[in-house]
This record gives structure tokens, sequence and C-alpha cells, in this order.
């Protein structure tokens, strides 16, 4: 069992909490010949494949480094423009490394934002009467488990897809932030939650389940 | 176990197909809006996953689970979507709905001429099959109510 990450979003939809608990880093650092056999174009402030998926580097992954010099946006550490260096035949062979880009605070601000109505729009097209919002979404790479207290937090964990029991996790999630969050004086509501007892008890609970399961949880 | 209702979207979003067969509760709209909100949640949903996957994802999106229902969605690389909802107990429905897009789709939309591509499926016969195959499957049963 693992778990990647756990979200809590406010009733507002607002992002008060997130820990990417392991996250396995997707990396391959590849030697390559002129002209390059793989399509990169420039978006979201990031050099991304398009096309030409091959050797682990697959579509959506972004340029980290150019000869281990690390790319930051377009540019190089040592200013160079990235494009410019790919398209002249002198600078090969190239080696460039290509990962798969992890989400910046302000993307899991945006996801957090973006679950909110998802989970609304699930009970608005339900097909039977008094249905709840999503409780879990399932792709091929991860499960989202997702509880909404009566007061309208939601409580979410990503978790790799054979996870059971993830239910019991997000209570016990929900008792560890009613304990060392609302408890502590100086937490207001809705805000960011950054108390230390909630993330060293959080980081005990993930580590626990992930070494005997949820049975004795 | 009950199959509640199927929708059947082309790559633009169209909706190309509604049926229903255990629907107890309407959304109170017409049915283009609702196919509308439908496509735009799955749209919003693919992206989501995109971003959230610790992975590189393949299928991508397969199914979501409610309090009394679940939504399963198999998209094809031409980016048919078939998005059926069923009770929480269904079993084997992503099969379900390849055997749908294989054999009553592509048989009975698909070569059939006089169905334009990206329009309304209005013909008879792909309602009758769809509605025969969907009766004939394990998970329908109709509610004893």
């Amino acid at each position: 069992m693992v778990i990647y990450g756990v979200y809590i979003v406010s009733k507002s939809g607002g992002l008060i909490y997130n820990y990417d608990h392991n996250i396995p880093r997707v990396e391959t650092e590849k030697t390559f010949g002129f002209p390059l056999d793989i399509k990169l174009q420039y978006e979201n402030k990031k050099v991304v494949v398009v096309f030409g998926q091959r050797d682990g580097i697959n579509v959506g992954h972004v340029l980290l480094s150019v000869n281990g010099c690390p790319v930051s946006g377009r540019t190089t550490e040592d200013g160079r423009d990235v494009f410019d260096v790919i398209e002249a035949k002198e600078n090969y062979p190239l080696s460039l490394k290509f990962g798969r880009p992890r989400a910046t605070t302000n993307e899991k601000i945006v996801l957090a934002s973006m679950f909110y109505p998802l989970f609304a729009l699930a009970s608005q097209l339900s097909p039977v009467p008094k249905c709840s919002g999503i409780e879990s979404l399932v792709a091929d790479t991860f499960k989202l488990s997702c509880f909404q207290t009566l007061t309208g937090v939601k409580f979410i964990v990503v978790t790799d897809t054979n996870m059971q029991g993830s239910e019991v996790v997000l209570k016990r999630i929900y008792e560890l932030y009613s304990d060392y969050a609302l408890k502590n004086p100086f937490y207001s509501l809705e805000m960011p939650i950054r108390c230390e007892l909630f993330d060293t008890s959080l980081h005990t609970l993930l580590e626990l389940v992930e070494k005997s399961g949820t049975a004795n949880l | 176990m009950t199959i509640h209702n199927m929708y059947i979207f082309d790559r633009y979003g169209t909706l190309l197909y509604y049926g229903e067969w255990n629907r107890t509760k309407q959304s109170g709209m017409s049915l283009e809006e609702e196919g509308k909100l439908m496509y735009g949640m799955l749209f919003s949903i693919k992206s989501f996953v995109t971003k959230i996957s610790p992975l590189d994802p393949k299928d991508g999106f397969m199914h979501y689970k409610t309090s009394k229902y679940t939504l399963h969605c198999l998209e094809t690389p031409s980016g048919l979507k078939f998005v059926l909802n069923t009770d929480n107990q269904a079993q084997g429905v992503r099969d379900l709905l390849k055997k749908i897009y294989a054999e009553i789709y592509v048989k009975y939309a698909i070569r059939n001429p006089l169905c334009g591509i990206g329009e309304q499926i209005n013909s008879e016969l792909f309602k009758t099959k769809l509605d025969a195959f969907i009766k004939q499957t394990p998970n329908y049963a109709v509610r004893a109510s």
C-alpha cells in the first residue's frame, strides 16, 4: 500500500493542507544525436515533450537539465535559451534529462478548487435521489478517496489503486485534524494548517498505514 | 444491481446518444444542457487526473463512486466517450463498455451510412440493439418497486 499524498480542502474550496508522502520520481537522462527525434514545445513556462515517446521519456514530461545544467523555464542555468541549444548541430551529442513534472503549491491550490465543482456536479448529475458527491475516484495509476465532514471540510488521500480501507484512514485524519488543528488556539478556521503536532502525528499515521495496513487503526 | 443510464459523446462534446433504464431522479434541466454539464465534468476530471497522477497515466480516468451510484467512463483513442451509470455493486463494467463500443456502436452506428459522423444517433436499430444488449447483461435488473 502506497500513499502518495494527503489534501484537506476547506468548505469554501480552498486548499488548507497538503502533504506529499512519497511520490516516485520519474526521471530519465539520455544522450541524443542530431537531429532530435522528439518534439519539444514551450508551454506553461516549461519545456514539454509533445510527441515522440521513447525509452521512458513520455509525452507530458518536462526538460529538467541540458548536459547536467538545470533548466528553469526555457533557459538553462547559464542563461542560454533551450531551443537555441537543441537546434544548433554543433552542440551534439547532447545529454538531456526529462522527468514528470511535480505539481507546485500553486497548482495544488488550483487542483483543490477544481475538485470542488466535480464533487458538486457528481451529486447534481446523479440518476438516483439523495446522492453524495464523489467518494472515490479511480484512474489507472491512482485512487483518490474523499471524505466530507458534516461541516463541509473535505479530506482527500491519493493512494495506489489497490488500497483498501481508505475510509478508516480518512476518519483518523479527521480525528487528528479536530484534535491538533482545531484545538490549537493559534489556528483560525479556513486558514492553512500550520501546526507541528498535526504534521508529526499525520506522518506517523501514514507510516503506520503503509507498514501494517488499516486493520489495527 | 442496476444500470441507470448511458451517455455517448464524440470528441467535440456532442451528445451522440442518451439511453435511460432505471433513473429515479431527473436533473431538472433539458437533455441538451445535461449533456453539456456531463461532458464538462468529464473534461475537467480528465485534466484533473493527468495533473494529480503520481505516475504517467495510460487509460486515465476509469470510474468514480458516490454513495448511491458509480459512473464508469471509457474513452476511445478517437475521443469517443462512453459513460455508464450503475449502482455501486456492478462488476466488469469496463468490458461491458468496450463491448458496447465494438459490437453496438461500430456495428449499428458507424456501419450505418445514414448515421452522420458527429450527429445524434437517431437509428431505431441502434436503440433496440443497445436496449437488448443492456437488458441481457447480468448487471441489469429492474428495480422491484
